[in-house]
């Protein structure tokens, strides 16, 4: 049909030179990637620095792996494996030494010992205006050079979780331990192991990695790794769909299924550490957005173990799962997956029992239901809109009148963590919880335990839940340096924390990428996008 | 002339007072950043100390003051995201907007130009009628629609151009810029199209307008009487008329193309410094939204003084005077 419309295509010189120009644009796009060993790759957000130090954040952390490494490694299903360090040991309980791993190369040539670990550490906590600083990780742990490829860390306390916290602290070079954010984001500082090497930074437009040929783990495949931000959703999609990028991360729900049918793509996921749940007012004895249904005031009813479960009860997961999610999530029964270690073996996702949350409701003296509103952040969780208002139409079914009031991530936050002169504004919240360090020790502390600026716990535990009994269980597991009892101790915290109904788990969403045909991708449960995880389709 | 310029930008210094004490309390009102900085495991202390080194634990009024202070010497924040000088941020992605907005206005004027002539000189054809009707769409049509409906056909089914992304710059004066290679060019096309879209629209229309108001005037009677050739009188007498109010909108506009690529920026993955107002938006960036905001007063002040001045120029009668003088 082309050939009719333009019938005179060619003949004319007009024609012919825009024919020509065309044609020159669209080889350049045939070229064979693949072939020469260069990879695009979309992303959803840009990164704010090239600092490995700066910015706690996904977006930041992922590309910050390519260039820079931990003393210890996190997998694609977050198990530790040695890194920059070969092993370890406990040398009393207060006492860990590690083994530094020999021949090791930096960027600029240089040597890696105890030396650039020791400055790393003592770089974390003074990187000037750290909108998100990694000193969580580095915090009472006093590091010790026994010789160039030995190194002690001495704690306070015994410190069960010192492995998956140092393994989030990058290593830079002792040459660079002084620069400012500013040099490392021009490349002058940028001095890492990784098996990529800085090539440039374009705020907002493109990361440009370049392969280390002197990487100590084999070479790397890619010569060059080119990461671009692209953080409309369609448009990622659409990149990926018009050859212009080879992978994309965070595939939308809505498109998944479509392009796992195309024949041209491929589609990896993984199941992630996010997991999505609301939490539920329990500190005040009247709560703002909770009213009987002739809307008079009425005491919390969330107070009240049977009201948490009955709304929990109410929660048709799976149709979530299938109807919201397309299919993209796993209903949840805690904080994480039970496949990580320190969860619980005995919870199952709580089943739909309409029956038994009305009953439960008569019970706790609500025959009748109540009126309240749901608020949630529209745009920071996959789908999270859709979510809230499912759940709203779910728990009308057991009498309760529920509304949804969806708000943009900045006001939401902001309101339902401080809102009430520091204290959470709202009685019933959607949230998500990523577990970056692969065990829920941080989860439970920060979502469950009870708010107490002293202790350091319940810092993001937006419902006040609090049961000492609960935080004593935790306490005792964040002592015990033994893996296999510290587990135990977590999983009965889970199990307790989980049969009060401390928050309602929804489910566990997917990490979803995809990329062209001839490319093979490895998905990850922590988000993390990284270059290493593409190869080509053997 | 001199007294008319230096009342204006005094006028406009007010002005933009009054939209950074606008902007810096509003954000406030939106929310506290903290929450969206701060990894979510952090303790009640590492958030408290993360908010003392950003100053954001200090009630607003002093935070207002400091900023004034700052301002006065030249410095407009850093931001909380980036640790960036906020205007540093904006300039280094200045001009990839500026040029997106230049060829969305060149096409505007290249596209909509002949278009609104031809409409008016020629009024009863059904192609001049299919001309306006199609300029109401494009006025209508929302501009993430389009500009993904551009990318799936020229980029997705077509395969003719990138779908995404600025293309390869290269450096002029010491400004980046990727409109000198076919590359950049082919990167630039659909964004600016899109951008253009209204654009077209209202330089048709204003065009049309203005062709169809002159064309019955004396003057233009008198040029046929003279024997004028067809195109002279267009392409002098008319067009020359018709241009004042098509300057004095597009130059308005231009900064508003400047001000409001954000759509399109975010759309087509442009680096620009609309896709940054949107991040820092999102992200209640507060020193990069007001020095965003502070640059784009400066940049309608300075535009609209550049079309007093054109007025001048375009037509001698005008004389630069303010009422009260």
């Amino acid at each position: 049909m082309r050939m009719t419309v333009f019938s005179d295509f060619g003949r004319r010189p007009l024609w012919r030179g825009i024919a020509v120009i065309l044609v020159m644009m669209a080889s350049g796009f045939g070229i064979d990637r693949l072939a020469a060993q260069d990879l695009r790759i979309a992303v959803s957000s840009e990164p704010s620095s090239f600092d490995p130090h700066f910015h706690n954040l996904t977006p930041n952390n992922q590309i910050m792996r390519h260039a820079f490494e931990p003393l210890i490694f996190a997998d694609e299903s977050q198990n530790l494996s040695p890194g920059l360090a070969t092993g370890w040991q406990l040398v009393d309980d207060l006492t860990w030494e590690f083994k530094l791993r020999p021949g090791v190369k930096f960027h600029d040539g240089s040597t890696f010992s105890a030396d650039d670990v020791i400055a790393s550490f003592e770089r974390v906590p003074n990187v000037p205006r750290s909108p998100s600083p990694f000193t969580s990780y580095v915090k009472g742990r006093m590091l010790e050079k026994i010789d160039d490829l030995t190194l002690r860390i001495k704690t306070a306390a015994p410190d069960p979780l010192m492995l998956n916290n140092i393994a989030q602290v990058m290593i830079v070079s002792k040459a660079a331990a002084r620069a400012p954010t500013e040099d490392f984001n021009s490349g002058k500082a940028a001095i890492g192991t990784g098996p990529y090497r800085f090539n440039a930074f374009v705020p907002g437009d493109r990361v440009v990695l370049d392969r280390f040929d002197e990487y100590w783990g084999g070479k790397p495949h890619w010569l060059r790794v080119t990461l671009k931000p692209i953080s409309s959703n369609p448009a990622r999609v659409a990149a990926l769909l018009a050859g212009d990028t080879d992978v994309i991360e965070a595939v939308p729900t809505t498109d998944a299924q479509r392009l796992k049918a195309d024949k041209n793509l491929i589609v990896a996921s993984a199941l992630s550490n996010r997991v999505i749940y609301f939490h539920l007012d329990q500190y005040r004895d009247v709560t703002p957005f909770i009213r009987a249904k002739d809307g008079s005031e009425i005491k919390n009813p969330l107070r009240d173990v049977r009201v948490r479960q009955a709304l929990s009860k109410a929660i048709n997961r799976p149709a979530m799962v299938e109807r919201v999610m397309e299919g993209e999530a796993v209903p949840a029964s805690q904080l994480l997956p039970d496949s990580y270690p320190g969860t619980s073996k005995n919870l199952k996702p709580v089943a739909l029992d309409v029956a038994g949350a009305r009953k439960l409701l008569s019970e706790a003296g609500y025959p009748n239901g109540f009126k309240m509103v749901m608020h949630g952040p529209n745009g920071r969780y996959t789908n999270d809109t859709k979510i809230i208002e499912a759940a709203a139409q779910m728990f009308a079914r057991i009498g309760i009148e529920a509304s949804v009031e969806t708000l943009p991530p900045a006001p939401f936050f902001s309101r339902a963590s401080s809102g009430n002169n520091g204290h959470p504004e709202f009685s019933f919240i959607l949230v998500g919880w990523s577990a970056g360090t692969g065990e829920p020790s941080d989860s439970l502390r920060t979502l469950l335990g009870t708010f107490d600026r002293e202790k350091g716990t319940g810092a993001a535990n937006r419902g006040r839940y609090s049961n000492p009994q609960f935080d004593a269980i935790l306490a005792n597991a964040l002592r015990t340096v033994d893996d296999k009892k510290r587990a135990a101790l977590l999983a009965e915290a889970t199990d307790l924390a989980m049969n009060d109904v401390g928050l309602i788990p929804i489910h566990y969403q997917f990490n979803t990428w995809a990329a062209r045909k001839g490319y093979a991708l490895v998905a990850r449960s922590d988000e993390y996008t990284l270059a290493t995880s593409v190869k080509p389709a053997p | 002339m001199t007294a008319f310029i230096l009342r204006r930008l005094l006028q406009s210094l007010i002005v933009l007072l009054a939209m950074i004490v606008i902007v810096f309390f509003g954000v406030h009102v939106v929310g506290d950043p903290i929450w969206l900085l701060v990894s979510p495991d952090l303790t009640q202390d590492q958030i408290a100390e993360v908010a003392r080194q950003l100053g954001l634990d200090r009630p607003i009024w002093e935070q207002f003051a400091v900023f004034l202070g700052n301002a006065l010497h030249g410095d407009l924040g850093i931001s909380f995201v980036h640790g960036q000088p906020a205007m540093k941020l904006i300039l280094e992605r200045m001009p990839a907007t500026m040029e997106l907005a230049l060829f969305a206005l060149v096409l505007a004027l290249v596209i909509g130009l002949p278009l609104g002539l031809y409409a008016g000189l020629r009024p009863e054809r059904a192609s001049s009628r299919a001309i306006m009707a199609a300029s109401i769409l494009g006025f209508s049509l929302p501009t993430f629609w389009v500009g993904l409906m551009l990318i799936m056909v020229f980029a997705v089914i077509l395969g003719w151009l990138p779908s995404t992304g600025r293309g390869p710059t290269i450096a002029v004066l010491g400004i980046e810029t990727s409109l000198l290679s076919l590359k950049g060019l082919s990167h630039a096309l659909l964004p600016a199209i899109n951008l253009a879209l209204l654009k077209v629209s209202l330089v048709i229309r204003l065009t049309r307008a203005g062709v169809r108001e002159v064309l019955p005037l004396d003057f233009i009677k008198f040029a046929r009487a003279k024997g004028l050739s067809e195109t002279r009188i267009v392409l002098v007498h008319l067009l020359r008329n018709i241009l004042i109010p098509v300057v004095t909108v597009i130059g308005l506009e231009f900064g508003s193309l400047v001000a409001f690529s954000v759509v399109t920026e975010s759309i087509f993955a442009w680096p620009g410094m609309g896709k940054l107002l949107l991040d820092s938006i999102q992200r209640v960036d507060r020193p990069v939204i007001v020095a965003y905001v502070m640059l784009i007063v400066v940049l309608f002040v300075v535009i609209n003084l550049i079309v007093d001045l054109l007025y001048c120029l375009l037509d001698p009668r005008v004389r630069l005077q303010d009422q009260a003088s």
